[in-house]
């Protein structure tokens, strides 16, 4: 308790040069939880997003299907049983009947997923309904990126072609009834959406589908030849993307909060030569080297604890103003990111990342404040009071 | 019969000086009893500083013993110096030596800090110490802000509070104007006879001893003249 009314004392006294230090080590504390908070906050909108657009609250899968893998699309089909219709008439599952095929735009081949889904379907945020108004089988729908990519518009017309599940090739010409916006790449880029009895018909695959989304309501239970896939298999790839680009991002924290301590150091270090008048006086005051060396540490380590609070300061008002009008993505916009994006991120500052950021430098601007301290229990308290020391 | 609080036999200290050594303590014998207002006089480099620090148990003796209220300053760990330092003796510098940052009044509670008082305890012995020195109207000053007399007297506060045994002054005087050297002499000597602590000065300044009832000169490390005088101011 001693040391740490003495040490803020100290440290106040001390003037400008605290206030220096502190106004940098305030500047990695907000910089690291702001960009955690970035991170944080697209991570969770990116879930949040995923799963409104594609994942819903599961999903049950073919056994064969693997979405990273074409190979096994041709097989992945199955029917649907009538427990599996039952769920299906009261919206708690949604399918999907999932095939390859070749798209001709402008005369150009390019390969693409046909995706055949319920046009009355609530599960996913998807708007199907466009395909619902016309039972005409030559309407489809596609994703802005899609139609970036295919250079197509709403009324363009486009001839595709795949096989059937007897391999036999087959074509059509198909109109863009809708072009969508879509955060999420994985349901845009190369998928053409079509009615699910459409491409069913197409495929020769009736009441069968590759995929069933689980909706808030279904109460889980198994169906005989299907696999449950929960969010944590469906989301795994993306949380990697994102912890991996907090990794990249923590580099940049460690260097400005390495600047930060280097101060410190280096005040310590000054401090403790400047200081030794002061040193010798408090021993002959009575005070042990531990206790000192516990002050002097102590002294350190609270310019992080000054540094938390300047960093409220000015930190508190600017996550709330970036929070409520969130930080723009527009230009990301037509960048081939694969990460679900949205037009602007909202940082999310957990209790969780507050603590351990407080932590994290508070224990390191302890640590680099107590090695310097030690060179006071080396000192003799003769010499400490004629500042004979160099 | 006068209680004996430090003795010193045949106390020897050496400093290395480059490859050779400096004999700053040679032999040297003295005593001291309670409520002495003693001198230690003599040129610069003829051991007083030494002697005073080892008394102080700032420093350790190369030979010989030096006992402090029965303690053997060799003998003692740090812990046990600083525990000796912290409860019964008080220091006085040259520079003063009051820590910067904090008030007259937190200077001289500072020595209070270390020993387990209640807040009431230790508030009544700053104001007394105060008293003592006269500085009880600037107990919110910083020491910038205190002349070099009020200064000292924040000094001598800080020494007295914890009422120790022993005062050990450096100097005391030496950045001082005669006034203000007066002042401050007379405050300690009222305090030696009222408390019975004894001082110990480390001194070549007239005005100091003037005020002394035993003056004991040094040279080379030596005691060449160890006098009691009689007639001594404010005796």
């Amino acid at each position: 308790m001693l040391a740490i009314k003495l040490a803020f004392k100290n440290l106040l006294g001390a003037g400008l040069r605290t206030w220096l230090n502190v106004t940098v080590l305030s500047f990695a504390f907000v910089l690291m939880i702001f960009y955690n908070g970035m991170i944080d906050g697209w991570n969770r909108q990116s879930r949040k997003d995923t799963q409104a657009w594609e994942t819903g609250e599961g999903q049950f899968w073919q056994p064969e299907y693997d979405r990273y893998d074409p190979y096994t699309i041709q097989d992945s089909h199955g029917a649907m049983s009538e427990e599996i219709q039952s769920e299906i008439a009261k919206k708690n599952l949604v399918p999907v009947l999932i095939a390859q095929a070749t798209a001709y735009p402008q005369g150009r081949m390019q390969g693409v997923t046909l995706k055949g889904i319920d046009p009355d379907q609530t599960i996913l945020k998807l708007p199907t309904k466009a395909l619902s108004k016309t039972n005409d089988s030559d309407y489809a729908m596609i994703g802005k990126r899609m139609a970036t990519s295919l250079k197509m518009d709403v009324g363009d017309r486009l001839l595709i072609r795949w096989r059937d599940k007897n391999g036999t090739f087959d074509a059509r010409e198909i109109e863009i009834i809708s072009v969508f916006k879509c955060d999420v790449p994985s349901v845009d880029k190369g998928q053409i959406f079509l009615r699910l009895e459409v491409l069913q018909e197409m495929m020769g695959m009736e009441n069968e589908a590759t995929l069933l989304v689980a909706g808030e309501n279904f109460k889980h239970r198994d169906f005989k030849n299907w696999v449950f896939r929960d969010q944590d298999f469906l989301l795994a790839d993306m949380d990697k993307i994102i912890q991996a680009k907090k990794a990249g991002g923590t580099i940049i924290q460690a260097l400005l909060l390495i600047i930060a301590l280097i101060a410190i150091f280096d005040t310590q270090v000054l401090s403790i030569f400047r200081r030794q008048k002061e040193i010798g006086t408090y021993i002959a005051l009575g005070l042990t080297r531990s206790q000192l060396v516990g002050i002097f540490t102590v002294e350190g380590g609270a310019h992080s604890i000054l540094a938390a609070l300047l960093g409220a300061v000015y930190g508190i008002p600017l996550f709330l103003w970036i929070n409520k009008v969130g930080i723009s993505m527009n230009y990301t916009q037509g960048m081939d990111i694969d990460l679900p994006i949205g037009e602007a991120i909202y940082p999310y500052y957990s209790l969780q990342l507050i603590t351990i950021s407080i932590i994290l430098v508070v224990i390191s601007a302890t640590i680099v404040s107590y090695l310097p301290a030690r060179k006071i229990s080396k000192m003799k308290p003769t010499d400490a009071l004629r500042g004979k020391l160099q | 019969m006068e209680e004996k609080i430090i003795s010193i036999e045949k106390l020897v200290k050496r400093f290395p000086v480059g490859k050779t050594e400096f004999v700053a303590l040679n032999n040297l014998s003295a005593s001291f009893v309670r409520g002495e207002f003693a001198g230690l006089v003599g040129p610069s480099g003829s051991g007083k500083t030494t002697l005073l620090n080892i008394i102080g148990s700032l420093d350790t003796p190369s030979e010989g013993e030096v006992h402090v209220l029965d303690k053997s300053i060799s003998l003692l760990s740090h812990k046990q110096s600083a525990k000796l330092r912290n409860r019964h003796i008080g220091f006085i510098f040259q520079t003063y030596n009051l820590l910067p940052v904090y008030t007259v009044y937190e200077n001289v509670e500072f020595a209070l800090l270390l020993q387990k008082l209640s807040g009431p305890e230790r508030k009544k012995a700053v104001m007394d110490a105060l008293e003592w020195v006269g500085l009880t109207d600037k107990i919110k000053s910083k020491p910038s802000m205190l002349s070099g007399g009020e200064c000292q007297r924040v000094a001598i506060a800080r020494s007295m509070v914890k009422r120790p045994e022993i005062v050990l002054a450096d100097e005391p005087t030496a950045n001082l104007d005669s006034k203000n050297s007066h002042h401050i002499l007379q405050t300690m000597k009222k305090l030696n006879r009222e408390l019975k602590t004894t001082f110990i000065f480390a001194t070549h300044d007239e005005k100091v001893m003037q005020y002394l009832d035993r003056i004991i000169s040094l040279e080379d490390g030596k005691v060449v003249k160890d006098e009691l005088i009689k007639n001594s101011k404010n005796q």
